[in-house]
């Protein structure tokens, strides 16, 4: 495995500044004894999911505000995990990418290995105004390519976001669907498609 | 620099574009929910409870009469807004389910593995703690949530449930706080509740247990938490752990002094 891609906790919590052995009896590190001893596996849900990588530990131990310093570097660190497709285009088909923007699948214990998971866009953004039901976590995405236009820094910005949204924004609240495997590039080049192709509904 | 610029423009995006037709569902729901509650499902439920609280049952032919729910042996009515609270007797902090499947097994007799085996209601079975869970939460019916924070052991948990609830982990990186640590944020059209606001807090576990609509089931806050982490993509917690506990105190002391109207009915 590459070790960009699992900074190891220690590490990560020594770039923070934080003695790595906590006092024992300090409300995080109970948590932490507590969480452990809490769970069982559940269909693809392993307890492997309880160990946080890098990214996760800064931003545990920092309450999501890491100094800019550290957030620079890990984030340089994500980037340089993010894969492009071969032929370098990154403007894949906007109707399988709306698809993939509806489907809230994958991950959960109920979910079944082997279905392909969705990237639950809708869940946190506004998407095509066709669809009312769209959560807000995240900003909105209409009218994206119509206000930021489809050239291809444009595209590479919208690529590496979906890719791995910690690339840029280090704990932001949004997964990072490629670098965990959720979406494949073709996915991921469909969803730019999404949000940037003129004739994609967002743009209208 | 580019990329700063692309961030600041879709702010600027975000603020000209109202949220459009906010609260359609909900709403709806909302209406649904006023015909609904004339008549609570959930009542049901808590006729039931009642009855298995009261009734000798288990391997020791006992009823629930002498379960300590932290007012003393058998006081049902306002044990539930004053949980969860730490019971010197095992010295732990329980919340009501947990106490009351405490008493189903060091009073009754009853396995605490069995019980565990199907911890929440499905279409064809509701767990007898559901119910009885239920009938104590309307024993507290238009009380104030009044959780004993003046435990050390009480703090304390509330401090490890409030890390708890901020721990990112798992292929999404989410924590509790993800979707429950803004004010006003939503998942599709469900509103999603600022679980550290005392406002927030406090819808949050208003209408707990609930029936649900979705399903027609009566539901607990442990299965909720459950469902909760399942969201989350972690693994499954244990039935009635420590974590779960911490995460009920911590919502519940959020919400201290808010009004609780009883069982309900969710969506
Ligand atoms: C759990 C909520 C969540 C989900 C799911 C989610 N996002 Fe995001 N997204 C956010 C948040 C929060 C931000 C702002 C922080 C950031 O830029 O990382 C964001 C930012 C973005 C941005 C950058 C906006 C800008 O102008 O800088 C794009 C593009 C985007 N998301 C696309 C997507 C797509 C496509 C999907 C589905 C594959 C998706 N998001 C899924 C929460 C989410
Ligand atoms: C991926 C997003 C997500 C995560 C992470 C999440 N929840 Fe939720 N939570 C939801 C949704 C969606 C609902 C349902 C809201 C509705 O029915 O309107 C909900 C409902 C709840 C409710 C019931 C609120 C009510 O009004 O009845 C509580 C309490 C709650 N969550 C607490 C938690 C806690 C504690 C955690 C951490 C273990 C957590 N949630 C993690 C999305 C999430």
């Amino acid at each position: 495995m590459d070790i960009r891609k699992a900074l190891p906790t220690a590490l990560a919590c020594a770039l923070l500044g934080l003695a790595v052995s906590a006092q024992a009896d300090e409300p995080g590190s109970q948590a932490m004894a507590m969480i452990k001893a809490d769970f069982k596996p559940h269909g693809m849900a392993g307890l492997d999911r309880l160990v946080e990588d890098g990214v996760q530990a800064v931003c545990n131990r920092s309450d999501n505000k890491p100094p800019q310093a550290i957030a620079q570097r890990l984030q340089q660190d994500q980037l340089a995990d993010i894969k492009y497709p071969a032929d370098g285009k990154l403007l894949g088909d906007w109707r399988a990418g709306e698809k993939i923007a509806q489907s809230g699948n994958g991950f959960t214990w109920t979910d079944k290995p082997g279905v392909p998971a969705g990237g639950n866009c809708y869940n946190c953004h506004q998407i095509a105004p066709q669809e009312l039901s769209f959560g807000s976590i995240g900003p909105s995405l209409y009218h994206y390519g119509k206000n930021f236009g489809n050239k291809p820094e444009v595209q590479k910005y919208v690529y590496d976001k979906i890719y791995n949204a910690k690339a840029t924004v280090l704990c932001s609240t949004m997964p990072r669907f490629g670098h965990v495997g959720a979406l494949n590039e073709q996915q991921i080049k469909d969803l730019v498609a999404l949000l940037l192709d003129p004739a994609s509904p967002v743009n209208k | 620099m580019k990329r700063i610029l692309l961030l600041c423009a879709a702010g600027a995006a975000v603020a000209a574009f109202p949220a459009v037709a906010k609260d359609a569902a909900t709403a709806e729901f909302e209406k649904f929910r006023d015909v609904l509650e004339a008549d609570n499902p959930a009542e049901l439920f808590e006729m039931k409870g009642e009855e298995l609280w009261k009734t000798k049952r288990g391997p020791n032919n006992a009823s629930l009469e002498k379960c300590d729910l932290g007012l003393g042996p058998g006081v049902v009515k306002g044990a539930y807004v004053q949980m969860p609270r730490y019971f010197a007797d095992v010295g732990k902090v329980m919340d009501a389910e947990r106490r009351i499947v405490y008493c189903m097994v060091s009073l009754q007799g009853f396995k605490a593995e069995d019980i565990a085996r199907q911890p929440f209601s499905s279409q064809t079975h509701t767990p007898d703690q559901t119910a009885i869970v239920t009938y104590v939460a309307g024993q507290s019916r238009n009380m104030k949530f009044a959780v004993p924070m003046n435990r050390p052991e009480m703090r304390e948990t509330y401090e490890i449930g409030k890390e708890i609830a901020a721990f990112r982990a798992g292929p999404y990186d989410f924590a509790c706080n993800s979707c429950h640590g803004e004010d006003g944020k939503r998942i599709r059209m469900q509103e999603l509740s600022n679980i550290s606001t005392h406002e927030g807090a406090s819808k949050s576990v208003q209408g707990w247990p609930g029936y649900r609509m979705t399903g027609g089931v009566m539901l607990t806050l442990q299965w909720r938490m459950t469902d909760c982490f399942r969201q989350q993509r972690f693994p499954e917690p244990k039935y009635l752990s420590d974590t779960i506990t911490a995460l009920i105190t911590y919502m519940s002391a959020n919400a201290q002094g808010s009004l609780y109207k009883g069982p309900g009915i969710k969506r």
